[in-house]
């Protein structure tokens, strides 16, 4: 109750919820596109390609200014797209290297600026920067927020005006250029879409951590649903809830990082969907899994009785458990099945004896036709 | 045996970078240079819940316990992949972070009692690397080169040893299945491999760079050639080459040793990519621009020797003539009439094209290659 009331009116914590949710919403709705792309990790490569970006705006221009280092990180993050994409495209090295290479070795490059020349700047000026690796949430100001918020409305804004394109592009691209789309301009303007939505998170949740923010969501969201606007939807809320109950609990006792902490929350929302989802998840799965197994050994069983009763003049004739039993060895008995054949009215017993009814007779040649003999 | 810390520096730089390169090699071959990355940053909590136990940073069973984890991750993505919910590359981008964000909590938690900050784990610093030493046999070395050796020395006979099954797992796991290899032993091997090493360097470089150095050297070698026994070794000699390199930067500039010797492999690969003899990205365009003009020669000798000799021969050899006849644009024509001209397949004459013998022998062989077979010609359009 108390951690609800700060929630609203403890200003460190609603600027920090209010951030992770903005967060959370903006690459939750945009990683959609990323994971049905199989891009999932070209977010930890913008990422990390974003972290020399923000040292070189922060060296060129001597500000923090959040605009200043969104933008910077942009640009390296564009650029190390743009070069995973010509190494994939003109090497045989494939997009796994390209992109193991790229977030590496701009990260290492990153660091070299940072130790190199940020830290040895005389004023105080540049404390702070290193928190770009983990992001710090508690140090996320109002105008922080509201700049991420403007940004990320726009993103979204631009994802739907575009949302047929983006839907054709992610699909069927080919389909697509056949239309007469221009596949390879929309192909630029969502992943500048996604490089923005990463560089938001930098601050909340930093370097490392961002690229889980863009999958992980995205991933939840693809068990509950097969259509893309409901994807979309739920992903967003999944990246919402995340962010706002990570940054929740890291308020509620001391030295828990924020951005982790969202991290651990959006993957256990990433476990539960996949276990309990319906139809895709694994219980769910489990469920119908038994559900078939029962009704074939049913159907099994039946098979028998028929083919038993085919070997008599009269179709009445009723045939012993036992031998039953033998002809299901090695799939555990028929008694479960002969009590759900009777159940369901196809056949029935007396004593430790079974027949067929009429209607499990039409039943069992219904099936046996449909094997086709 | 003491060498200035400056040497000490430097070898251990270059142990580390040639020890992740080894098993690097085979992770960019199987396609699964991310790995490293998962690997690299979930030991994390490897090394941490370890510490709860042992309660001491040096203990050998830190580097046991951050090995299984890695092969836990390893593990763990398989299953999130094997249940068919989520892509590979989704899966990875799911485990690690929560591997890592589970350490990097536990770390700021109780961080009055580790003495593990996570800037370290993530950046490293082999600076201090030659104050701490450890003696065996009487060699006081540096603790990280009896480490990082042992790792080396590891890989190496790992390598060495299952050379052959590597090899067949990596390029027809088919096959190795087929012939009794188990390809799943195999790439379990690896991947421990990979843990112990990441493990290893985690302490000099940071979690973030040993993936600089698993995948830059083998990648950048994988453009020079295609033999695996090459490759390794010019991985090896890569990973040498950036540990110092970029150690004289990092001297130069003051600055991170790890990151410096990450953004040298990144120079070399840079380097590669745009020079590399047959696969370099100029070699490539080279190669274009000159089939480009050959083809337009080979297409101008047939035309000439196609009307030598017959009555419009005098209409057709004339230059203005190729823009009807072939399609070609006034300056283009131009320009591969001087080509041809100074490769002696013409000779030019005001207006008039007359062929050489050469310009003959040209045209002659352009007009069987089209008659001969397809892969034929296809050797031909690669030599």
């Amino acid at each position: 109750m108390e951690l609800l009331h700060n929630l609203f009116f403890d200003y460190t914590l609603r600027t920090v919820a209010q951030g992770s949710a903005t967060l959370g919403i903006v690459s939750g709705a945009l990683g959609t596109y990323a994971v049905l792309r199989k891009q999932s990790l070209l977010g930890d490569a913008i990422s990390h390609a974003a972290w020399p970006g923000i040292a070189l705006a922060f060296l060129l221009t001597g500000s923090k200014a959040p605009l200043v280092l969104v933008l910077g990180a942009a640009a390296a993050g564009w650029i190390g797209t743009l070069f995973v994409m010509g190494i994939v495209n003109t090497t045989r090295l494939k997009d796994d290297s390209a992109l193991g290479l790229v977030l590496s070795v701009f990260f290492g490059f990153g660091l070299v600026l940072l130790t190199a020349f940020i830290q040895k700047m005389p004023n105080a000026n540049q404390a702070g920067l290193d928190k770009f690796l983990f992001g710090q949430a508690a140090a996320l100001m109002e105008r922080d927020v509201k700049t991420m918020a403007s940004l990320g409305i726009i993103a979204l804004l631009i994802m739907m005006v575009f949302w047929k394109d983006f839907k054709l592009l992610s699909f069927d691209p080919d389909f697509g250029a056949s239309l007469g789309f221009r596949m390879r301009w929309l192909d630029v303007l969502l992943t500048t879409l996604i490089v923005i939505a990463i560089v938001l998170g930098l601050q909340t949740v930093g370097v490392v951590l961002m690229s889980a923010m863009v999958v992980a969501p995205a991933a939840a969201a693809r068990q509950w649903t097969d259509r893309l606007g409901v994807m979309v939807l739920l992903s967003a809320l999944f990246g919402a809830v995340a962010g706002v109950s990570g940054a929740l609990i890291s308020s509620s006792a001391a030295r828990i990082p924020t951005g982790p902490t969202i991290v651990i929350c959006i993957s256990v929302i990433v476990a539960v969907s996949m276990t309990l989802a319906p139809n895709r998840g694994l219980v769910w799965n489990w469920i119908r899994h038994q559900r078939n197994r029962r009704q074939l050994r049913v159907e099994m069983v039946l098979d028998d009785l028929y083919a038993l009763t085919l070997q008599h003049e009269d179709l009445e004739h009723r045939h012993s458990v036992r031998v039953l039993n033998a002809m299901s060895a090695g799939r555990g008995g028929a008694k479960r099945s002969l009590e759900e054949l009777e159940a369901r009215g196809w056949a029935h017993r007396v004593g430790t004896e079974w027949a067929l009814t009429p209607k499990g007779l039409a039943e069992a040649k219904r099936l046996a036709e449909m094997r086709g003999n | 045996m003491n060498f200035s810390p400056q040497i000490e520096i430097q070898i251990i730089a270059a142990v580390v970078a040639v020890a992740c390169a080894l098993p690097g090699v085979f992770l960019v071959l199987r396609r699964m240079a991310l790995m490293s990355d998962a690997i690299s940053h979930s030991i994390l909590l490897g090394i941490v819940l370890a510490f709860f136990v042992v309660e001491d940073l040096a203990s050998p069973f830190l580097i046991i316990a951050a090995a299984i984890t890695g092969v836990i991750t390893v593990a763990l993505v398989e299953l999130l992949h094997g249940t068919g919910l989520v892509r590979e590359d989704a899966a990875i981008g799911i485990v690690f972070p929560a591997l890592f964000s589970g350490g990097v909590i536990l770390i700021s938690r109780y961080a009055g009692s580790v003495h593990l900050d996570t800037d370290a784990v993530l950046l490293g610093e082999l600076a201090f690397a030659p104050f701490e030493r450890f003696s065996v046999f009487g060699y006081a070395l540096p603790k990280s080169l009896w480490v990082m050796g042992g790792i080396l020395l590891i890989n190496l006979v790992f390598i060495t040893l299952f050379y052959k099954e590597l090899k067949l797992a990596t390029f027809d796991a088919g096959l190795a299945a087929a012939l009794g290899f188990s390809p799943v032993l195999v790439h379990y091997g690896l991947m421990t491999l990979v843990s112990v090493t990441a493990v290893g360097a985690f302490d000099a470089v940071g979690s973030i760079l040993v993936v600089a150095l698993m995948i830059a050297p083998p990648a950048t070698a994988y453009l020079l050639t295609d033999r695996l026994s090459y490759l390794l070794g010019l991985s090896a000699l890569n990973g040498i080459a950036s540990a110092i390199t970029g150690y004289w930067l990092a001297r130069w500039l003051d600055a991170s040793i790890a990151g410096a010797m990450a953004t040298m492999s990144g120079v070399f690969f840079l380097l590669t990519f745009l020079l590399a003899p047959t696969r370099g990205i100029i070699a490539i365009a080279r190669r274009r621009v000159r089939q480009r003009w050959q083809f337009a020669q080979t297409m101008l000798t047939i035309h000439l020797l196609n009307h030598e000799g017959s009555p419009e021969a005098q209409q057709e050899r004339r230059i203005e003539h190729l823009d009807e006849h072939l399609r070609w644009a006034p300056s283009f024509a131009e320009r591969v009439v001087r080509y041809a001209e100074r490769q002696g397949a013409i000779q030019a004459d005001g207006g008039d094209l007359t062929l050489t013998e050469h310009g003959r022998q040209i045209a002659r062989d352009g007009l069987s290659m089209s008659e001969t077979s397809p892969d034929q010609r296809s050797e031909f359009a690669i030599s």
